[in-house]
């Protein structure tokens, strides 16, 4: 079991770590840098499942008899490109809540939200 | 096969460690240099794994434009991140714990790693991949045949996808701050250091000439669409940061920019669209050359690949050039 699944564990403790930060955290930064640990993990993984004993990378020339599967490649390929595009999204969210709220941590950033509702409440 | 699981492990172990320091680090500058780190070990393990593809990508993505815009994002707010409150690790810790736990139990039914009877490896797409693809389409990276023409659909939605974060990144951080305003403003002190200008300048040929080399030698060798546009980018974003912005903006004008980042997805559903008109299906790039199927399919997967080259470039530049933005006018 170990000879055979040790990749695919290891690869689980690597997404966990991820998912840890991004829960336990506060900081939306460092839940963005979670979030690309976690997903990181999940490209080596996707990754793996294509791996074949021996292969080659699937450029087929003469002298090459196994090849690791193209798909899985073909689709982490392109997540990759549009996980940095959607974590660029999420940097820009990021940014504007740090100007209008001075500040990055999600606790504060909530209880200063608690404060505006309950200074409405006061005055209507 | 040994020296296989040795190197696997150990950059696995690196990989972990890493993540470890960078879960308990609080200097959030320090913790983005490790993701860097992390991305460049990252795309080795890759190189391992055969997908020489995705390990080229990574690095241009990971250790190049996603290290500069956390970067970018952290000299515009607080780079120092507060306690973490002991309650609030508990239901993370939990969370994590179970998550885990069932992962590694579901995972004794998964195929042993590397094996050559998994079922990925013995479906019958697996053969139309690797071998039939040398006579539909005659290209000897199966990864680009697959990218750009058996699953052309699903990379098209990927590129809106793209496209689509590229604006909302716009929207954010307002584009439309006026350039009379940052012209003011001092450049980047970068440019004082004489190194980094002459490096920077004789650099920028060769990687724009390199953007070029892999965008079109994807058919033959790890490269393509995705890969060319991030290295085109990232030789803007060098120039940007070394020269200051309002040079960078004025070889590349932000409103060519935006219609570059349009461009793309047009260009892309029009090769379908063009197919349809020809009398094919959606993205058949048999009906360019009707006669010779894989002459056409070469031009389709051309077209394609460079339109992806275009916005993903265009995108990822005025990604950059936004924060930027932000960066000079918060000063």
């Amino acid at each position: 079991m170990i000879a055979t699944h040790y990749v695919y564990w290891l690869l689980f403790a690597l997404m966990m770590i991820g998912l840890y930060v991004v829960i336990s955290h506060g900081n939306m930064l460092k839940k963005l840098i979670g979030l690309s640990l976690f997903q990181v993990g999940v490209f080596l993984f996707f990754i793996s499942l294509g791996k074949v004993d021996g292969g080659s990378a699937p450029i087929v020339s003469e002298d090459v008899e196994t090849y690791s599967h193209p798909l899985p490649q073909v689709l982490i390929l392109t997540a990759i490109v549009v996980g940095v595009a959607t974590l660029a999204v999420g940097l820009a969210l990021a940014v504007r809540i740090f100007e209008s709220y001075g500040t990055v941590e999600e606790d504060q950033v909530l209880l200063r939200d608690a404060d505006d509702r309950e200074q409405d409440g006061g005055a209507s | 096969m040994t020296t296989f699981v040795l190197i696997n492990v150990t950059l696995l172990a690196i990989l972990i460690a890493t993540a470890l320091t960078i879960s308990g680090m609080r200097t959030l500058y320090a913790a983005t240099m490790l993701t860097a780190l992390f991305s460049l070990v990252t795309a080795c393990l890759f190189v391992l794994l055969d997908a020489v593809d995705v390990a080229f990508t990574e690095a241009a993505v990971g250790v190049g434009i996603s290290t500069v815009l956390l970067l970018g994002v952290l000299s515009l707010t607080r780079s120092r991140e507060a306690v973490t409150p002991r309650l609030r690790r508990l239901p993370g810790a939990v969370v994590v714990l179970f998550t885990g736990g069932t992962l590694i139990y579901a995972s004794q039914d998964l195929p042993e790693f590397g094996s050559p009877t998994t079922p990925v490896q013995t479906h019958p797409l697996t053969d139309v991949y690797l071998r039939q693809s040398q006579e539909d389409i005659g290209i000897p990276n199966t990864v680009t045949s697959v990218l750009a023409s058996y699953r052309g659909l699903d990379t098209l939605g990927e590129l809106v996808v793209v496209f689509t974060a590229g604006v909302a990144v716009l929207a954010l951080l307002g584009p439309l701050m006026q350039p009379a305003e940052a012209r003011e403003r001092e450049v980047l002190d970068l440019v004082d250091y004489r190194v980094l200008r002459v490096v920077t300048g004789m650099l920028m040929p060769f990687i724009l000439l390199f953007a070029l080399y892999v965008l079109f030698h994807g058919d033959f060798g790890p490269g393509g669409g995705f890969q060319a546009g991030v290295i085109f980018a990232s030789g803007f974003v060098l120039y940007g940061l070394v020269f200051g912005l309002d040079r960078a903006q004025q070889v590349l004008p932000r409103r060519v920019l935006w219609v570059l980042i349009a461009v793309g997805p047009v260009l892309y559903a029009g090769v379908g669209v063009a197919n349809m008109l020809l009398g094919g299906a959606f993205l058949d790039y048999d009906t360019f050359a009707p006669d010779d199927a894989a002459a056409g399919q070469h031009i389709g997967i051309l077209l394609v690949e460079s339109a992806i080259g275009v916005t993903v470039a265009a995108v990822m530049t005025s990604i950059f050039f936004g924060f930027a933005n932000r960066v000079e006018s918060s000063r």
